[in-house]
């Protein structure tokens, strides 16, 4: 009794900690295992090296799709940063209806990607949506068919994904323009500092911390992007918006290549770690000091 | 907080003015750009299909119709069946409120261990248990669907129970876990010098204190559930699927003609359920938002 007494937190916890041990970290082996073996439609455990990440990286279409995560990435992370600052900044002004502007900037993060792809995907179609729209204002030349072009697709995807998550960057950096210290600004406006240099020299470099995590989450989503494209383009035309996330998933599911879905699996965990893992370190450390 | 943009004394106040202008003209304009698609997502679904194809896309309606509305629920096709979105919304249902309920009473219990019973090694358990927040899930995604088979639980809802607790088990002990540290652990240590348990105390002082975290963990993990699609069309399977997969399937079902009022009718009862908890506690959808994206 006086055992179990003592050992109760420990066994409270302890479910959860060997459910992460075996679905996360067992998983990941056994990803990271099949990866480096001849797996097809059947898994097969018999290690051959590295032979599965060079198919990967001879595929073109693989190509394509981190070619696709890189340009998504940056210009969507980029201009939800901007966007959202810049709107941060604006509703900074005492701005008499804040409350409702805010309430309509970030009602679509509450929205599943699925039914952000729907609607963006009728909107942009050129046959009845904007493009018909403009051209019924009388621009009859007005073309805006980026969602059938193969080479403008995946800016269709950008278009999307900045104006599901912009607003959600807008309240992060909101509630950091609120926390800088108000004494510092009001000195500097008796100092007759105009507004913007206060706004470049003061505030925006005190809110490193929320760049960086509306960066890490911005990123995160972005590597995980899977709903939207499938949602929006559904990786097309042919497979010009196909992200990693939608490559892995059409091996695994539609094209039976195990082997395939594990390495581009493992490539994708990889790049996640490369930008979280030094940003958790120096969290961690920063606590600890 | 900052005053009205900075105006040398040179500036007339007519500058001051218009500058005021701008910037309420600037915010109404992505105001309106917000809101647009959810304007053309109710009006089409309010629309015929015939004047859908004759009309400007941001045209009110001109003959209201909830047919479209009546096919999303009980009559578009997901692939072969046509019986609308109906089974899939009470699948979502079943799904979501019992991995909402399970992975927030475990992570109520893990962060009151975390935060208040300290442990040789707790430290480390909570950072490896975190950590699974971060992978991206495709690296999961094979060997689940090999386990829930040999569980014997592929393809049912249950199994897709399981996956969510699962996984949504990181997230919830953290938003506990930085609320109950926040509590001093004096209070622990007097409740143990008057004789009362782990669980005694969890229940007689933590609980009436939760309120506002288990308002946010709930709301975070019925929001991500509910509008999770890589887990629910990894493991579902014709019958109980979730509701966004079968929105996908019929916005993309090539059956008949292309129905865009019904596509767009469809999107919107996905979105209602996720909208309406935005809509009644926003400030805690908000707190969630900003709680998970500073991890750690």
């Amino acid at each position: 009794m006086q055992w179990l007494e003592r050992h109760v937190p420990k066994l409270v916890l302890a479910p959860s900690f060997i459910a992460a041990l075996l679905f996360v970290y067992g998983f990941i082996g056994w990803t990271a295992w099949v990866s480096f073996t001849r797996s097809r439609l059947l898994p097969n455990y018999d290690l051959v090296g590295t032979i599965q990440y060079e198919r990967l990286f001879a595929s073109p279409r693989w190509e394509v799709a981190l070619n696709n995560l890189f340009v998504f990435g940056v210009l969507f992370i980029g201009i939800s940063m901007l966007l959202g600052l810049l709107l941060a900044i604006f509703l900074d002004q005492k701005i008499r209806t804040e409350g409702v502007l805010r309430t309509i900037y970030l009602y679509p993060m509450a929205l599943s990607l699925i039914v952000t792809g729907t609607a963006w995907k009728w909107m942009l179609n050129p046959g009845l949506g904007l493009e018909a729209m403009v051209r019924g204002w009388g621009f009859e030349d007005f073309t805006f068919d980026w969602i059938t072009d193969p080479d403008m697709a995946i800016y269709t995807v950008v278009i999307a994904g900045v104006w599901q998550a912009s607003g959600f960057v807008m309240a992060l950096f909101l509630a950091g323009l609120r926390s800088v210290d108000g004494e510092i600004i009001k000195a500097a406006q008796v100092d007759g500092i105009p507004t913007h240099r206060i706004y470049t020299a003061i505030i925006i470099p005190s809110m490193a911390p929320i760049f960086l995590s509306a960066f890490i989450v911005l990123s995160h989503l972005a590597i995980k992007s899977f709903d939207l494209v499938i949602a929006l383009t559904g990786g097309g035309p042919g497979y010009a918006t196909d992200l990693p996330a939608t490559y892995m998933y059409a091996m695994a599911f539609s094209r039976g290549d195990i082997g395939q879905a594990a390495s581009s699996a493992m490539v994708m965990m990889m790049i996640v770690f490369a930008i979280v893992v030094p940003y958790l370190y120096s969290e961690l450390r920063a606590k600890n000091d | 907080m900052t005053d009205v943009p900075y105006a040398p004394p040179t500036q007339s106040r007519a500058l001051k003015i218009a500058l005021r202008w701008g910037l309420y003209l600037m915010l109404t304009v992505f105001a309106l750009w917000y809101l647009l698609p959810l304007f053309v997502m109710v009006t089409t679904s309010l629309k015929s299909l015939e004047e859908i194809r004759t009309g400007s896309l941001i045209a009110l309606p001109r003959e209201v119709t909830l047919e479209a509305w009546r096919t999303a629920w009980s009559g578009a096709c997901t692939g072969i069946q046509c019986e609308g979105l109906r089974p899939y919304f009470w699948n979502s249902v079943l799904l979501a409120v019992p991995a909402v309920l399970i992975s927030t009473i475990l992570g109520a219990m893990n962060g009151y261990v975390v935060a208040q019973w300290r442990f040789r090694g707790a430290n480390i358990i909570f950072a490896l248990m975190l950590f699974g927040c971060f992978i991206p899930f495709q690296v999961v995604l094979l060997p689940m669907a090999r386990t829930l088979g040999i569980l014997n639980i592929a393809g049912t809802i249950p199994g897709l129970i399981f996956v969510h607790v699962i996984y949504g088990i990181g997230f919830t002990t953290l938003f506990f876990r930085n609320y109950y540290v926040t509590i001093p652990a004096e209070l622990t240590k007097a409740a143990k010098i008057d004789g009362a348990g782990f669980f005694r105390i969890f229940w007689s002082i933590f609980l009436p204190l939760s309120l506002p975290i288990i308002v946010v963990t709930v709301i975070w993990q019925f929001t991500q559930i509910w509008n999770d699609f890589l887990f629910g069309v990894s493991f579902s399977q014709a019958g109980t699927q979730p509701i966004t997969v079968a929105l996908n399937n019929i916005v993309n079902s090539t059956t008949g003609v292309k129905a865009y009022n019904v596509d767009m009718a469809a999107a919107i009862i996905a979105a209602l359920p996720t909208l309406l908890v935005y809509v009644v506690a926003g400030k805690y959808f908000i707190r969630g938002l900003t709680a998970g994206s500073v991890k750690g």
